[in-house]
């Protein structure tokens, strides 16, 4: 193929993948935004996700869209209550302390991981997605007859991958209204900005901080459904999206959801270029250093702003 | 008495801050607190509020106990508290600072058009972030945040401090005002000639413990006692 449809293709790939990071990472955000928590099981949230709407859409049958909306539904929400518990059970009781609460999820991580393996099984399965059109992509080329269109042998998309866009773009816009517009979105700032006064002025923080756990890590459980008839459900899926979460989330500046949104964009294209072009673990390594640069010389994150 | 605190022992870990102290303040009344930098009156403050614990000791509001329950249910009595330093949402905006009071009880738009009458330099501001405010207009907002919920009791931490004199006027009239309105006020202050123009009774605090109790005029008339207790 040329480089100009390589290089839309590569395009392509990679704004499905900065949709889905750009939810997972959201939910990473907000959680350490808020509660100032390190959620190390971010990830294995993520791989409940994609397993519960395998095993959702798996027992519903029917059509593929009936079992699939019934996935987009169902595993955030029950993803998102098993967070909420785990907060309340466990995070609570360490009075959400910063350091304590790291190794707390790493707990979480592997409790959730083993759990998986043993009951779901080690195998990766797919879920069918509810529509899934090939969609060709035109390309255009000078000629004596002057500008040509013509649809290039393997340049093309599917509705689903376009889909998993809008989703994303949806679901983004509905955190950031949720935030900035509702009366929830001011209490979870005001929490964020201080604990102290919120608690003075009737915020009852523990119960915002077990809605925020669980909401956050709803947030990967909706990127996971999005990804997983693309990606298969498998017990050890939750790795990658947990490593480029908290690369999205330093490179972003720690807290900021407007950096957070812009360095998932920055980092998913990125890596779905040049995974396309090189290789996938050329992509990380290059993240990985990112993070490095971006932590010597600019700790508060490219998006972020310089601590007062 | 609206609130009255019993024999309270409070602290941070290991630190015992407050001993067995004692106070009560009447609907109407201005009662205020002096003592020396770390002599524990922020530290009571937070104990009624609930956000540091009371180990021992009762603390009522008209008879009902406050510090069984949860630090946010304190507030929804109707507990206002200014904090020592305000303690803004420094990234709201004066208008969501404010919104955050009003939620405290539920209270709607009348309420909030009050207090804007009281604090009009608010008004022209309510899309401004906290934190853009000057120091006279975070204190002023600091206030009218807890006046968006009404309070029975208002709890004010050194509310002057770093003013200059025409916001020290104005925020000793808002204080004034809510007395004539039966609010029951708890004013920490360090400067005693603000102390002896609106308080109802004082009482000094030492090392966390009840030192003196006295009237404005006992103060005025028998200087040694301020400068005993607080050492100007
Ligand atoms: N969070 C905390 N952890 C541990 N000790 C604390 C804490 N806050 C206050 N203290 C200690 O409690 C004591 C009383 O402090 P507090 O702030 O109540 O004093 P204060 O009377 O308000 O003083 P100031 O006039 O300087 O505001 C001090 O010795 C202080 O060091
Ligand atoms: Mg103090």
């Amino acid at each position: 193929m040329e480089f100009g449809p390589h290089l839309i293709l590569a395009i392509l790939e990679g704004l499905v993948q900065a949709s889905v990071l750009t939810l997972t990472a959201l939910g990473l955000s907000l959680v350490f935004g808020v509660m100032r928590v390190v959620n190390v099981a971010h990830g294995e949230f993520f791989m409940l996700g994609a397993v519960f709407a395998y095993g959702v859409a798996n027992s519903i049958g029917g059509a593929p869209v009936v079992g699939f909306v019934a996935a987009l539904i169902v595993a955030p929400l029950l993803v998102g209550v098993l967070a909420a518990a785990a907060d309340w059970l466990i995070l609570r009781r360490l009075d959400h302390d910063p350091e304590r609460t790291i190794v707390a999820t790493i707990g979480m991580l592997y409790v959730i991981q083993q759990i998986t393996l043993m009951t779901y099984g080690p195998d990766a399965h797919p879920v069918t997605p509810p529509f899934n059109q090939r969609i060709a992509i035109p390309w255009f080329e000078f000629t004596d007859k002057g500008l040509e269109f013509y649809f290039p042998w393997g340049l093309s998309t599917t509705s689903y991958k376009l889909f998993v866009v809008a989703a994303a773009i949806v679901a983004g816009l509905g955190v950031w209204l949720l935030m900035a517009r509702s009366r929830l979105g001011l209490i979870l700032r005001a929490t964020q900005l201080d604990r102290e006064t919120a608690l003075a002025f009737g915020i009852p923080v523990q119960r915002v901080y077990a809605l925020t756990f669980g909401f956050g890590a709803a947030l990967a459980a909706l990127g996971a459904v999005l990804v997983v008839p693309i990606q298969q459900a498998h017990y050890l899926m939750g790795g990658d999206p947990l490593l480029l979460s908290f690369i999205v989330v330093i490179i972003g500046g720690l807290g900021s959801l407007r950096g957070t949104v812009l360095a998932a964009i920055l980092i998913g294209m990125s890596n779905g270029i040049i995974s396309v072009f090189f290789s996938p673990t050329l992509a990380k390594i290059l993240a990985t250093l990112l993070v490095a640069m971006v932590l010597v010389y600019r700790p508060q994150g490219l998006f972020g702003k310089k601590p007062a | 008495m609206m609130l009255e605190v019993r024999h309270i022992s409070a602290g941070y870990g290991k630190v015992q801050v407050l001993h067995d102290l004692s106070l009560g303040v009447k609907a109407g009344e201005i009662l205020c607190l002096l003592g020396r930098n770390g002599a524990g009156k922020t530290t009571l403050l937070k104990t009624i509020m609930g956000l540091v614990r009371a180990r021992s000791g009762e603390i009522l509001l008209e008879g009902v106990p406050l510090n069984d329950l949860p630090a946010y249910k304190v507030p929804r009595q109707g507990v206002g508290y200014i904090p020592q330093g305000r303690r803004l949402f420094a990234e709201l905006t004066v208008a969501e600072n404010l919104q955050v009071g009003l939620m405290t009880r539920g209270q709607g738009d009348e309420v909030l058009e009050h207090v804007l009458t009281m604090f009009p330099r608010l008004r022209e501001r309510m899309d401004q972030r906290a934190e853009t405010l000057s120091g006279g207009e975070q204190q002023m907002l600091a206030t009218a945040r807890a006046l968006c919920l009404r309070p029975r009791v208002l709890l004010l931490d050194e509310p002057t401090e770093g003013l200059q004199p025409s916001m020290i006027a104005m925020i000793r009239a808002a204080v004034v005002e809510l007395r004539a309105q039966g609010v029951a006020i708890i004013l920490v202050e360090q400067r005693v000639e603000a102390v002896l123009e609106v308080a109802d009774r004082v009482i000094f605090i030492e090392n966390g413990r009840n030192a003196l109790e006295a009237t404005p005029d006992d103060l005025r008339a028998n200087e040694s006692l301020v400068h005993r207790y607080v050492g100007v």
